[in-house]
């Protein structure tokens, strides 16, 4: 393809996304705008299959049968959304067995949250409360990105995920309505996860380096900085109306803003995280990794059957 | 007959709690995403059926107890579950190699605890056998992967099937509860579906390409509430919340 062809494909693909048309699959489309949703969406898969340990790790120990059977039915969505993004970053060219491979070895991230430690059971409402609360908001505006099966995997992942939020935030008002050991459980939960949810939408908007590009792509709708001003202003009359105080001396009311003023963000915290050095980096990734490694000859097995059986069907074909 | 049903009502719903709780622990370490999500699809189911039984054994009870209290606030030698469900996961051919051995015979006695004169039961049973169908579907299918996969695989699954066989007797002992329970109509004569679980697994063994274990020694005792040394760490977690934080609302 000759130079001039390839800007002219790129200038009718800028258009079509302009028009809210979206890029399917078999469309042509920019290297680079393949590269992004990859990165993106594998990112984002690799963080509900993550996500799935710290909730995962309290399965056997819910305390009662009605919040184990929501845990585990939680947790099973998370695997599901993992199955779908994983099959939507499939159609642009990577297989999941790749994907994996970036994972184990760090070169592909996940949401850094998961790197903190879920200790008590209101961590369980606190996750789904302000974790899953704030990847709604990241994940409405995606609804409407430009390629299509990513975008529609997360108008279903929405749905699911608004759901886990209120059963999140019902664990903690049940907490709030408890005994005074169960609201001291709930409070420090809130105090530990606050902090980590807010950097949940990543760095400062002069320090995000892919936005301008991402906002074109309508791979992102908002910036960081508002998203994460979103998420504050809806979060904060939650947490009152459950007589939960935010762990931010700062925090207040601005009323020519009609948004919530907050204190600054722990930013060496959140680098070192990111890479790769939070509580539970290793953890995560050990048990990641061991599951996939020990589960080896499990898949071999599956692989290994297939064929035996697809051979037995031929010669029975002849 | 009130003790005899609610002994009866514990001794089906244990077997599933502790089941469910042993596949509970598997969420996000399976071999594969899909086997992940399908472990912890049983683990759910298993938990459903067990609410329903426990709900009605507090209602039989009659007390303040609840269906918590019952799961979760009795001591190791007052579960009944069979021994088989108990067995840790040791790996992944012993999680399908428990559940298969396990599936072949709860897929037998829900088909006739469907019978029972107890409407409750025969509710229950119905609902909870359109899930073990697909249990046993998932476990039979996983047997024959395993057991005509890899020379790996084969070795493995022939390990965990002739580790677990000797729990597999008890599944028919009966228990006192169980023989006024039949006598009564309710119960199902475990003794008479023997024959056909041993035939059936059989069957799915030799399609697996895996020998069917001439074990003569077996082990029992669960239905007595005398159980493995697995049980109590079992229970410990199981337990957990419950005893750590007494008398409160979750």
């Amino acid at each position: 393809m000759s130079e001039e062809q390839i800007k002219n494909l790129e200038e009718q693909f800028e258009a079509r996304i302009l028009r809210d048309d979206k890029i399917e699959p078999k469309d042509w489309m920019p290297e680079k705008y393949r590269q992004t949703h990859i990165r993106q969406i594998s990112q984002h898969a690799h963080s509900e299959i993550v996500g799935m340990l710290p909730e995962g790790n309290w399965i056997t120990r819910a305390p009662s049968l009605r919040r184990k059977v929501a845990l585990l039915a939680k947790v099973q969505d998370e695997g599901g959304h993992g199955l779908y993004l994983y099959s939507a970053a499939e159609t642009l060219g990577i297989s999941r067995d790749e994907m994996f491979e970036q994972l184990h070895t760090g070169k592909a991230k996940y949401s850094s949250i998961f790197n903190y430690p879920a200790l008590t059971w209101a961590d369980m409402g606190a996750i789904g409360w302000l974790v899953d609360g704030a990847a709604i908001i990241n994940q409405v505006a995606l609804c409407g990105t430009s390629y299509g099966p990513y975008a529609r995997a997360m108008v279903r992942i929405c749905k699911e995920e608004s759901f886990h939020q209120r059963q999140g935030y019902e664990i903690m008002l049940k907490l709030s309505q408890g005994t005074q050991e169960q609201r001291d459980m709930a409070q420090d939960a809130l105090n530990r996860f606050w902090w980590p949810a807010l950097m949940m939408f990543g760095p400062k908007d002069e320090d995000s380096p892919h936005t301008a590009q991402s906002m074109k792509w309508k791979l992102k709708r908002k910036t960081n900085d508002d998203l994460r001003q979103q998420f504050i202003d809806q979060t904060v009359p939650q947490a009152e109306l459950i007589g939960l105080t935010v762990p931010d001396p700062d925090l207040k009311w601005n009323e020519e803003r009609q948004s919530y003023d907050f204190g600054e963000i722990d930013w060496d915290e959140f680098w070192q995280v990111v890479k790769g050095h939070g509580p539970c980096n290793k953890e995560r990734m050990d048990a990641r990794v061991n599951a996939w490694e020990g589960g080896a000859w499990v898949r071999d097995a599956a692989m290994a059957y297939a064929d035996k059986k697809q051979e037995r069907k031929a010669k029975q074909a002849i | 007959m009130k003790e005899n049903l609610y002994k009866y009502i514990l001794g089906i719903a244990d077997n599933s709690l502790i089941l469910g709780q042993r596949m509970g622990e598997l969420c996000g370490h399976g071999p594969s995403l899909e086997t992940d999500i399908a472990c912890t699809n049983l683990s759910l189911d298993l938990f459903g059926q067990v609410r329903s039984c426990y709900q009605y054994a507090a209602k039989i009870l009659g007390d303040d107890r609840t269906e918590d209290d019952i799961a979760m606030l009795r001591k190791e030698r007052d579960y009944l579950n069979v021994l088989l469900v108990e067995q840790p996961n040791r790996d992944f051919a012993y999680v399908i190699g428990r559940q298969f051995l396990f599936d072949v015979y709860h897929h037998l006695f829900l088909t006739e605890l469907q019978k029972s004169k107890d409407l409750t039961l025969a509710a229950i049973a119905n609902k909870s056998i359109k899930e073990v169908s697909y249990h046993l579907r998932f476990s039979s299918d996983w047997v024959k992967r395993l057991g005509d996969g890899t020379e790996e695989s084969h070795a493995r699954m022939q390990e965990a099937i002739d580790g677990l066989w000797t729990y597999t007797d008890e599944l028919f002992h009966q228990t006192e509860a169980d023989k006024e329970m039949v006598a009564e109509g309710i119960g199902v004569d475990v003794t008479k579906l023997k024959e056909t679980y041993y035939n059936n697994v059989a069957g799915v063994l030799t399609e697996a390409t895996l020998q069917v274990p001439e074990l003569k020694y077996f082990q029992k005792g669960g239905k007595q509430g005398i159980h493995t040394e697995h049980l109590g760490y079992l229970l410990a977690e199981l337990q957990y919340m419950q005893r750590a934080y007494p008398n409160m609302e979750w």
